[in-house]
């Protein structure tokens, strides 16, 4: 099998373990897990001006490609971290998913079906490069002090601050913060450490997940198959990943032998069977079954529960590392301002409204995804068959055929969204995330509503359509104007048409890019308002 | 819209009559493929999710009521 650990990082002695005693060193924000989503949480935490310590216990990254398929919502996060070029530039870019039952195609998707935007539905890209990317660019980044083989073993909850103790291949020592936040996946000792549950429904089906090295030219799309001839009575998947790597899932038996299973010989007439040929290599071998879970609450005094840490989804949606960079974006501009003191510790408990409310959603779909692959009864089997044969001739049975239903950001249901007081038609409602659309600035390149955010400085901004005279922004709150004599132009008419926009209407964004509050006519004590309560300021 | 119970059928006999006859010659399982089957495309057709879960709900009481009477015969 070829080599599975594609880099290695160096232990190096800090200083901290030099001190004894209570005079352990002092940090705002210790980040734990050095995966995605503890990597980008402490970048866009580093580019918010504050100084993280990330820790993690290995010193590699590579273990087997593990996620591979990464959102359009996660791209945008990480433009706004300056790694999503090099993550879109390796990855394998896709929106078409097919879904076959049997030897015969069902139906197809596509899930970025308008143009006008500058990231794709998704790409996919094994997770190592993707923490490779994040690694590199942490490295670039002074506020981050990232320490391989840093494994926390001991945690202790004071009033206002968390001791860690850590241990090194030099012996262990002590750090203070004042929040810790866990990003230790889905077996996070953290999570041990302060004693929460973690209780869910765990799924009996056995999958089966192989990487392999070949040629081939499959188109680049999802393919999923019903009761394939290649494999009767059950489900697969064959998914195109960089440098001539698939990503073969294959569903197996609840009594399947998982020492058996797993050796490359049992592997290969199941994947050569598949393919019709057996000129490929392993890259990566899994078997696995699934938990759908989440902890009751992401916070535990000063400590933050972050990504797989705090929940676990089946993986037939993306929905595991996307939602994870989801709650890293989500959190880092909260937990900066309450290190700030410009809003009260209050607005972290958002941090788990929204994001718990966001586990919830992607348990369910992915729970009805894997119900749906792996009925429980043979009543569940019938239904399934029912829709299935449906399908081949309606529509309603076709949008009924569950083969993952694919990570789309969340709308959050917020205590910092105002509610509408204008008539819509149409855009993202308080608590959506913001589209894209393509706009232009007079002698520069075209370019997107997403880099104009990324420009305007990744804060509160205002997004307005010119109406004559500007509107008067708060402190502190970027702007993004459209149309009058100094606005990007939007000679498509699609960010117009995609914010439901006349001329006057404004859009207060947060700085995760999400909607706060919109107006047709904002006036500027309504946009104070709206501002303070998106700041969790009562 | 809430579900109706009120008969809808100007001849009701005759709906009776046409599922009745759908499942003639079938075997049992056939007959539950072909109820399964019915009953998604009815629940599209009405295309209610509040319709189908009183529905749902009506069909699942008059089940256990029925089961219930069963037991307590035995």
């Amino acid at each position: 099998m070829a080599q599975q650990s594609k880099t290695r990082f160096g232990y190096r002695r800090h200083s901290n373990q030099d001190r004894t005693g209570g005079n352990a060193a002092e940090y705002p924000v210790v980040v734990v897990g050095a995966g995605p989503v503890g990597l980008s949480l402490a970048i866009d935490l580093a580019q918010r001006g504050q100084s993280v310590v990330l820790l993690d216990d290995a010193d590699r990254i590579g273990e087997g490609s593990r996620a591979i398929c990464f959102s359009k919502r996660s791209l945008e996060f990480w433009d706004r971290l300056g790694v999503g070029g090099r993550m879109v530039d390796k990855g394998v870019v896709w929106s078409i998913g097919k879904i076959f039952h049997g030897e015969s195609p069902l139906y197809q998707f596509n899930l970025l079906p308008e143009q006008g935007h500058k990231r794709p539905a998704f790409i996919n890209l094994q997770q190592f490069y993707a923490e490779a990317y994040l690694v590199d660019r942490v490295q670039e980044l002074a506020a981050i002090d990232l320490r391989w083989r840093n494994k926390v073993i001991g945690l202790e909850q004071r009033n206002d601050h968390v001791m860690l103790t850590i241990e090194t291949p030099d012996g262990a020592y002590r750090i203070r913060a004042d929040y810790v936040v866990a990003c230790d996946g889905a077996r996070s000792s953290l999570r041990q450490m302060v004693g929460a549950e973690f209780a869910g429904k765990v799924f009996e089906d056995q999958f089966l997940i192989a990487d392999v090295k070949m040629t081939a030219e499959f188109p680049t799309e999802r393919w999923f198959w019903f009761d394939p001839p290649f494999h009767a009575g059950r489900s697969a998947l064959l998914h195109r990943q960089p440098d001539d790597v698939w990503r073969v899932d294959l569903q197996l038996n609840r009594y399947a032998d998982p020492a058996f299973e797993k050796l490359p010989e049992n592997v290969r007439p199941r994947i050569a069977r598949m393919l019709g040929h057996d000129k490929f290599d392993f890259e990566w071998i899994s078997l696995y079954k699934f938990q759908c879970r989440r902890m009751e609450k992401f916070i535990h005094g000063h400590v933050i529960f972050a990504g797989d840490a705090a929940h676990q989804v089946s993986p037939f949606g993306a929905r595991g590392a996307n939602s994870g960079l989801e709650d890293a974006e989500n959190l880092a501009w909260k937990l900066d301002r309450v290190l700030r003191r410009t809003s009260p510790e209050a607005l972290l408990e958002t941090y788990y409204a929204e994001r718990s409310a966001a586990a919830d959603e992607n348990i369910r779909e992915s729970t009805r995804s894997t119900d749906f692959m792996a009925p429980n009864s043979h009543q569940e089997a019938r239904l399934r068959k029912a829709v299935l044969s449906l399908a081949k001739e309606t529509e309603f049975g076709k949008r009924m055929v569950n083969g993952g239903r694919l990570s789309v950001p969340s709308v959050y249901d917020s205590e910092l969204s105002t509610a509408d007081g204008d008539a819509w038609r149409g855009g993202p409602r308080p608590g959506a995330s913001m589209p894209d659309a393509p706009i232009a600035a007079r002698g520069r390149d075209p370019a997107f509503l997403t880099e104009a955010f990324i420009e305007a400085g990744m804060r509160f901004t205002l997004l307005e359509f010119a109406n004559g005279a500007a509107v008067d922004a708060p402190d502190g709150v970027g702007v993004i104007r459209i149309g009058g004599h100094d606005g990007f132009s939007d000679s498509a008419g699609l960010a117009g048409a995609r914010y439901d926009a006349e001329p006057g209407t404004a859009y207060l964004l947060r700085p995760d890019g999400y909607v706060a509050a919109r107006f047709r006519y904002p006036t500027r004590a309504a946009l104070d308002a709206a501002l303070a309560r998106a700041a969790g300021i009562k | 819209m809430s579900l109706s119970t009120s008969s809808n059928f100007a001849k009701p006999d005759d709906a009776f009559r046409a599922i009745l006859e759908a499942h003639r010659g079938l075997n049992d399982a056939q007959s539950a493929d072909l109820d399964a089957a019915l009953v998604l495309i009815l629940a599209n057709h009405i295309g209610d999710l509040d319709v189908l879960r009183e529905a749902i709900a009506l069909a699942r009481r008059q089940m256990l009521d029925a089961s219930q009477q069963q037991q307590q015969q035995q």
